[in-house]
């Protein structure tokens, strides 16, 4: 790794302070395309609404490439085979905890949900173990980091990191608790595999870059039409919509906004590209920043498909209770930001 | 050569069938592909993580799609 770093710190150089330096001037550029290229007049709504769409979308962009490429190099050092290792033999709670930090580095998509239940399970990790890793693998992701970040600052990214580490271990603890494991399909335990670990080949440090480059090209490619779209209704929104329009319906006045905007999150699908700019328009309008992060988590950490996935493993009683348990540490973070922290 | 690509329905899973038969066509080479989608037949491999890619019972691939270039040297090799 040092090696490479010092053969390339031109190279390195040279991009992240191009980076830094376009991050940096982004309000400069946007107020003088605004202002003095297409001289729109200060004030209007039509001129903010573009503002903010022109500073947005690459300011968004530009975490979105940095973020997912460092994370891509981060998550090459971790496995779903090392994580199992890690998770085997550890007692509830520790295990929790450590399965719910781990969710968010290993590399994990939700089509590989049922392989990696089923490898869990084998290796003789409790269910609840395995749900704490499964609540935060989606749920806290870089994707959701960088537009946190880009769109409400560090405070709220730290308050969500935190509060949805909270959900999954909380839900995966008290499912452990239940003792539920006479709820997961009787194949489940007679599912066994021939060649346990294959050895994943050692891997230089150049290949790492190659992996974070990958997956920049991969998520981008996939979400920016998500982001385009999002960013384009909350500037419509920005400049638009009346502030306060949604204070009444959705303010911490009303206790049962956040029960309420979970209610309506889980059936909601959608990656957090696409929920996080909505997120912020919510926000912005007078929705409280527990009811929206409540909401948030609900429609990224709860989603319909991911439970029809599941119930290839689970009988419907256990599905039935994850929902509910991962619904209620929802609650618990909605109410607890909206009385006890915000107040 | 028997090689099985492992995958339910995830888009990747359908990619990473594609660019092997690809690259078996260019190469020419004498293999059968077969795409197993049955999770019980996945889990009997002890892969975690979909899709991967079996060359005569062994997993040489997981959790990614290959390019092209590199597809044919895990092939040839």
């Amino acid at each position: 790794m040092i090696n490479y770093l010092k053969k390339n710190t031109h190279k390195i150089a040279i991009l992240l302070i191009a980076w830094f330096a376009f991050y940096k001037y982004l309000t400069q550029i946007t107020n003088f395309i605004i202002d003095d290229v297409f001289k729109l007049e200060e004030g209007k709504h039509l001129t903010e609404t573009l503002r903010f769409f022109i500073y947005e979308v690459p300011k968004v962009f530009l975490l979105l490439i940095l973020i997912i490429f460092l994370v891509g190099i981060l998550r090459s050092y971790f496995s779903p085979e090392k994580t199992r290792k890690a998770l085997q033999g550890k007692s509830l709670f520790t295990g929790n905890i450590m399965a719910s930090l781990l969710g968010t580095v290993t590399p994990f998509c939700s089509c590989s949900a049922i392989p990696l239940f089923l490898g869990f399970v084998e290796a003789g990790i409790p269910i609840g173990i395995t749900f704490s890793f499964l609540i935060a693998a989606p749920m806290i992701n870089e994707v959701a980091v960088v537009l946190l970040i880009g769109l409400f600052g560090w405070k709220v990214t730290l308050i969500y990191f935190f509060t949805g580490l909270f959900v999954a271990i909380f839900s995966g603890w008290l499912i452990g608790v239940l003792k539920l494991e006479k709820y997961v399909a009787d194949w489940v335990f007679k599912a066994k595999s021939k060649n346990q670990e294959s050895e994943q080949n050692k891997i230089e440090f150049k290949d790492r870059i190659q992996l974070g480059i990958t997956g920049v090209k991969e998520i981008v490619g996939k979400i920016w039409i998500y982001i385009i779209i999002g960013i384009a209704v909350g500037a419509g929104a920005h400049g638009y919509v009346p502030e306060d329009f949604l204070s009444t319906l959705m303010s911490k006045a009303n206790w049962y906004s956040v029960p309420l905007a979970i209610v309506v999150g889980i059936p909601l699908y959608s990656n957090a590209a696409g929920i996080i700019p909505i997120i912020s328009v919510l926000i912005e309008k007078g929705v409280s920043l527990g009811t929206a992060l409540a909401f948030m988590m609900s429609v990224i950490g709860l989603s319909l498909p991911e439970i029809i996935i599941l119930k290839k493993v689970l009988k419907m009683q256990l599905i039935a209770i994850f929902v509910g348990v991962v619904a209620l540490g929802i609650v618990i973070v909605g109410f607890v930001l909206n009385y006890i922290v915000f107040t | 050569m028997e090689i099985k690509v492992l995958g339910s329905g995830c888009a990747k899973c359908k990619t990473l069938e594609k660019v092997t038969r690809e690259a078996v066509a260019e190469l020419s080479l004498d293999a059968t592909v077969e795409k197993v989608e049955d999770i019980q037949k996945i889990i009997e491999y002890g892969v975690m993580i979909t899709p991967a890619l079996v060359i005569d019972g062994q997993v040489v691939l997981k959790g990614k799609v290959p390019k092209m270039k590199e597809m044919k040297e895990i092939l040839t090799k």
